[in-house]
């Protein structure tokens, strides 16, 4: 702790902080442009500016940037000296005199850093008449628009995109008051974090396309706090609504897992809520004899379905924790299905099973930034859980933080920091069944089918602990040594780390994964658990698994269904013809009496059935999801549904009374895995008189004017029965409660870096603490090594390695309209020598055949794949040919197909040849 | 005491005097509706949406007036035609909540929407004092005759490059080293 003065008077500040981040967190209003918290100080703006004083006889003073300055014990400076602020107003005009007079047609206008920090400092009118400096756009793809008149070099955007997340593609260009900021010519931003591009970017030169497309202004959405079901990360969003229509998604700050950040799956991928296909009513009969049905119907024949005895349901790891308990509570335990593929099912089970034990620790997301030293196992984290991709990207650069460190230069020194450890990373190993895009920061990666890896693993293990079951396989010497150096890395950082996960698709080398986590921990001694990160495909995954019963598999309910054993099956928000191959689906749904299905979107499962069901999205309802690491979070109803689409906890409810609390009080005393989920329900402690939270801000327009073409009557405001939150511009402040809080706002700050006055420290966590709980109780011991299994031989000449695509593997997001133009569709991607053997060039399609099933893919040349294996990419909602690791043979089929592989997200695309 | 007794008296005749003069004064009070009263052209009466001097829509959907408004009266959404310029696809003013005040008319960067001294407006149908775009937008500038937006914002639109607009450069070429 060190003490600083601040315009007279004292502040309690961590001394190795630098004087802007330090004036921040104590709520001071100090304009800055370039410095982030997550990515330090550069000093290229000039706007933070503050007088700084050698001691208190010291009255003239010297003008230091604070970003750059050490809040060194005994600091003394001024905001408010006349120097200081004349300089800033300074600075400010010199920004500006370019600036091109765009606030009205700007997406920024109204959240705008510029504009915040322009009235900040006091400049209110131009003096500068002489030309302005004008810029071409770029056309950037269906994500981020690009105004690149409005900017004024911070350097910001180029410091997220290719110093943070890695990109390559966007740079700065040009030179002095010509510095451009695009890529090389027109094209879609290859990162998956473009989207932090239009958060980062002070100004209105990075914008939303999609939300422009839709435009309102940011006091204009009607916003909660909600979690985003793009993946099983769970980063915190904050969807805004207006006039019915979903219109944006962007982040809202949790301090343990999504910090400032969110992938473009997550921003751009609501769509889908918007979609014209929406099942807006339900619907009862089949074929050319459906038809609609009203809410009052449909709940009478649903009951009537419920209550008729013999009823299954199929649980879903996308619908909420409550919507998943209200089926369970409505068909029993024993009748509840987990809706996901055998093979996930049993990998879900291993990760269940590993949830308790202590030995082992599942890292938040900011924890994963501290590692200093990762193993990945057969997991392409960033096309499966992006956000932690862009975690791995910080571990790596951990070791840039100890070089600095050692030479006495604060982290928060980029620049410095980076010019001294050059390419020097923290040691990240790749062992994955294909080229990823994190290849760039990996001291070593190896691509190999699952068996292959699971060898590794296996031997790796063993290298770490004797007591470690014997591999089945001897390696070679070249296979030894990299063990050996990937084993001393691990056993020698501070905080070591290993990535796995369900994307495999092989529960031997998740075991083999928990192995050497378990090997590890032994290797270290002492008793701290080691950070064991299992990657899961969906929002709420961890929970199904936690809800349903060990035994009861997707594979369980189909083979019942098809005996005949079933008089009627409720599936949940899922596709099954995703889950299981078409034949076994189809056999089961021949063999139920009836098929019901809840859904938002039409798919192949709710074109069969009987009585279909209108669900909400996630934004028309509250619910609970838990993340990779069982963290359970609420997401908060943005908007009602305003047509007759219901949650789907309120269809499945027996009691009209029961509520979400209800339901999550009974899980948690019936279900052990849901032990101490009430606790994260938001609860009104402030409200006073019955107040809730509004969900419009204090600006919200249009009050007396949206419905008045309808009736200039004005009705009541949607009443919301279900939560703390009010449909209404009125009710307690939620300012008070980061809980609650969806949209940061400030006195002067309009921007998202209101953040900071929301947080304890810049950077750091909520004053009220980070939302959610985590559900795992870790106070068992390991059961012991898993023991090597030999796997089923299948024949055949190709082994199959599954391959996911951030778009396009998420069922929901890939139906965003806008997202079509980055989807790959299904393909196989081969080795140039297989494919030349097989005869076949870049989309030609081939013949894929395992035992029972065989499909036609188009073909993809990857120089990374490994001969002899196939990397398979089946989009959601289609069921892959064969199982990770089994083997298939290939044959050349007539005619071509279109996959796009410029869509294809890995390091080099043209390393690949592609 | 006198004095004081002297002045009431002479104020009360003064007084009846002025009174009985106001009898011989023209008339201030006119016979509306045949005869037309002279409204001041800063009146803030019955609102219209004007256009600019090209004669394109002014208004570019910025919001700022709807936000402005006291009664939150005003809804409108943003659209864009294929130049990129941005109008807004509907426009609603609900009337029968609006006071007049003005302030939509003092947000509006653009001169788009403007009171007019026109007062005219009761209707015997509440629900007919809503107005659209329709209704409220003009052919001509209203009382600002010269502003156009677009000729000072940087953006393109159809009709303007970049560049193009008032005291602004070429755009920049960024493949040259040039000063
Ligand atoms: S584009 Fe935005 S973030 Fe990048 S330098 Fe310009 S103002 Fe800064
Ligand atoms: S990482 Fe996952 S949870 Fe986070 S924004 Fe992306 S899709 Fe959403
Ligand atoms: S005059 Fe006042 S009340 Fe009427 S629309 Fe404008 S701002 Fe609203
Ligand atoms: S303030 Fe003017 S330009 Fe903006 S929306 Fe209102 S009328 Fe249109
Ligand atoms: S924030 Fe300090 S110089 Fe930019």
């Amino acid at each position: 702790m060190a003490k600083i003065v601040i315009d007279g008077v004292t502040y309690e500040v961590n001394g190795d902080n630098n004087l802007l981040q330090e004036c921040l967190s104590k709520g001071l209003d100090l304009p800055y442009f370039c410095w982030h918290p997550c990515m330090g100080s550069v000093g290229a703006c000039r706007q933070c500016a503050v007088k700084q004083y050698r001691d208190a006889d010291d009255q003239k003073g010297t003008l230091v940037m604070a970003c750059m300055t050490k809040a060194n014990d005994g600091s003394i400076i001024s905001i408010e000296d006349e120097e200081a602020k004349k300089f800033r107003a300074n600075v400010i005009e010199s920004l500006m005199i370019s600036h091109p007079h765009d606030c009205p047609v700007c997406e920024e206008g109204g959240e705008c850093h510029l504009q915040d920090m322009t009235l900040m400092s006091g400049h209110n009118y131009r003096r500068y008449d002489r030309k302005k400096v004008t810029h071409r756009n770029q056309y950037l793809g269906p994500f981020v628009g690009h105004e690149m008149n409005r900017c004024i070099t911070c350097y910001r955007c180029v410091r997220f995109y290719d110093d943070y997340a890695g990109g390559t593609d966007l740079a700065a260009q040009a030179s002095h008051h010509h510095t451009y900021f695009g890529r090389q010519s027109d094209g879609f931003l290859e990162s998956e974090f473009s989207g932090n591009l239009v958060e980062m970017c002070p100004t209105g030169v990075f914008t939303d396309a999609t939300f422009s497309a839709h435009y309102s202004r940011k006091w204009d959405l009607q916003t909660a706090p909600s979690v985003c079901v793009g993946c099983a990360v769970g980063c915190n969003t904050t969807p805004g609504e207006r006039y019915g229509e979903l219109r944006r998604i962007v982040n809202r700050y949790h301090g343990d897992v999504n910090g400032y950040f969110l992938c473009d799956r997550g921003r751009f991928g609501y769509g889908f809520v918007n979609s014209a296909e929406r099942l807006a009513e339900s619907q009862q009969g089949k074929g050319t004899g459906r038809r609609t049905v009203s809410e009052d119907e449909a709940v009478l024949e649903l009951n009537r379905i419920l209550d008729g005895g013999q009823v299954i349901g199929i649980g879903s790891p996308r619908a909420s924790v409550e919507a998943n308990l209200a089926l369970l509570q409505r068909v029993g335990g024993d009748n509840f299905y987990a809706g996901v593929s055998d093979a996930e099912f049993a990998q879900l089970q291993i990760l269940k099973q590993l949830s308790g034990e202590s030995a082992l620790h599942a890292p938040s997301v900011r924890e994963i930034e501290e590692c200093d030293a990762v193993l990945v196992l057969g997991e392409d984290v960033t096309n499966t859980a992006p956000r932690i991709a862009l975690a791995l990207r910080q571990s790596a650069r951990n070791r840039a933080d100890e070089l600095a460190a050692a030479a006495g230069i604060p982290s928060w020194q980029d620049a410095a920091v980076r010019e001294l450890a050059q390419r020097e990373l923290s040691p990240v190993y790749l062992l994955s069944g294909y080229a990823t895009r994190l290849d760039d920061i990996a001291r070593a990666t190896v691509v190999d089918s699952a068996p292959g890896l699971t060898q590794l693993a296996q031997a790796l293990a063993r290298t770490l602990d004797s007591a470690a079951p014997t591999p089945a396989a001897t390696l070679q010497e070249e296979q030894k040594q990299l063990l050996g150096s990937i084993a001393d890395d691990l056993k020698g950082a501070r905080r070591p780390l290993i990535v796995c996960g369900t994307g495999s698709g092989s529960e031997a080398l998740l075991k083999a994964a928990a192995n050497v986590a378990r090997a590890l921990a032994t290797a270290r001694g002492g008793d701290q658990a080691v950070d064991f990160c299992c990657v899961v495909p969906e929002v709420n995954s961890v929970g199904l698994v936690l809800m349903a019963g060990e035994t009861q598999s997707l594979g369980l309910a189909l083979k019942k269904m098809q005996a005949g054993d079933v008089q009627a099956a409720v599936v949940l928000e899922n596709d099954l013809f995703g889950r299981a191959p078409q034949s076994q689906v189809e056999a089961a749904l021949a063999g139920v009496g009836q098929l019901v299905a809840i859904d938002q979107l039409p798919t192949r499962t709710t074109e069969l059935a009987d009585l279909v069901i209108a669900g909400t999205s996630f934004a028309e309802q509250q619910g609970t999801y838990i993340n990779y690491e069982g963290r359970a979070q609420t997401s908060m109803q943005v908007f009602m549904n305003n047509q007759a689409a219901r949650p789907a906890w309120k269809w499945l409810r027996k009691e009209s009374e029961t509520t979400l609390a209800g339901l999550l009080q009974t899980a948690e005393t019936t279900l052990e895995g849901l032990a101490g989920i009430t606790a994260i329900l938001p609860v009104s402690a402030a409200a006073v008189a019955g107040m809730k939270y509004p969900r419009q801000s204090h600006r919200y327009s249009g009050r007396t004017a949206i419905q008045a073409a309808a009736n200039v009557h004005e009705g009541k405001q949607p009443e919301d029965r279900d939560s703390i939150m009010a449909f209404s511009m009125e009710g307690m402040s939620s300012q008070r409660d980061t809980a609650v809080l969806p949209n940061t706002w400030a006195p002067r700050w309009n921007s998202n870096q209101s953040v900071s006055k929301f947080l304890d420290e810049v950077g750091g966590h909520l004053r009220q603490g980070n939302p959610g709980r985590l559900l795992f109780t870790r106070n068992g011991s390991s059961a012991g090594y898993f023991e090597p299994e030999s796997a089923a031989v299948t024949t055949g000449d190709f082994t199959l390695i599954p391959a996911y695509q951030l778009y396009g593997s998420d069922e929901l997001s890939a139906r965003a309209e806008v997202v079509n133009e980055r989807l790959t569709g299904a393909y196989v991607a081969l080795a140039p020598h297989d494919a030349q053997q097989l005869g076949v060039a870049a989309n030609d399609l081939v013949t894929v055949s395992a035992d029972q099933e065989a499909l036609d893919y188009p073909v993809c040349i990857r120089r990374s794949v490994k001969p002899g294996t196939i990397v398979a990419f089946t989009p959601a909602g289609q069921f892959p040919v064969a199982g990770a690791g089994d083997q298939v043979s290939l044959s050349k089929a007539q005619g071509s197909g279109q996959a796009r592989f410029g869509n294809l997200i890995v390091s080099d695309l043209q390393q690949e040849g592609i | 005491m006198f004095s004081l007794i002297r002045d009431t008296f002479t104020s009360q005749l003064v007084t009846l005097w002025r009174v009985f003069k106001h009898m011989f004064d023209k008339k201030d009070t006119v016979e509306y509706p045949d005869v037309q009263p002279y409204m001041f052209p800063r009146w803030r009466g019955r609102i219209i949406l004007s256009r600019d001097p090209d004669g394109e829509e002014r208004c570019v959907a910025c919001n700022l007036c709807a936000v402005a408004c006291p009664v939150d009266c005003i809804a409108l959404q943003k659209a864009e035609d294929e130049n990129g310029r941005w109008y807004p696809e509907f426009f609603r003013i609900n009337f029968s909540r609006c006071i007049m005040c003005g302030f939509c008319e003092e947000a509006c960067p653009t001169n788009a929407i403007q009171l007019t001294p026109d007062f005219e407006m009761a209707e015997y149908v509440r629900q007919d004092m809503v107005w659209e775009k329709e209704d409220l937008l003009i052919n001509g500038t209203g009382k600002y005759h010269d502003y156009n937006f677009y000729r000072v914002a940087g953006m393109a639109v159809g009709g303007k490059d970049k560049g193009e607009a008032q005291n602004e450069a070429p755009p920049v070429d960024v493949r040259s080293l040039l000063p």
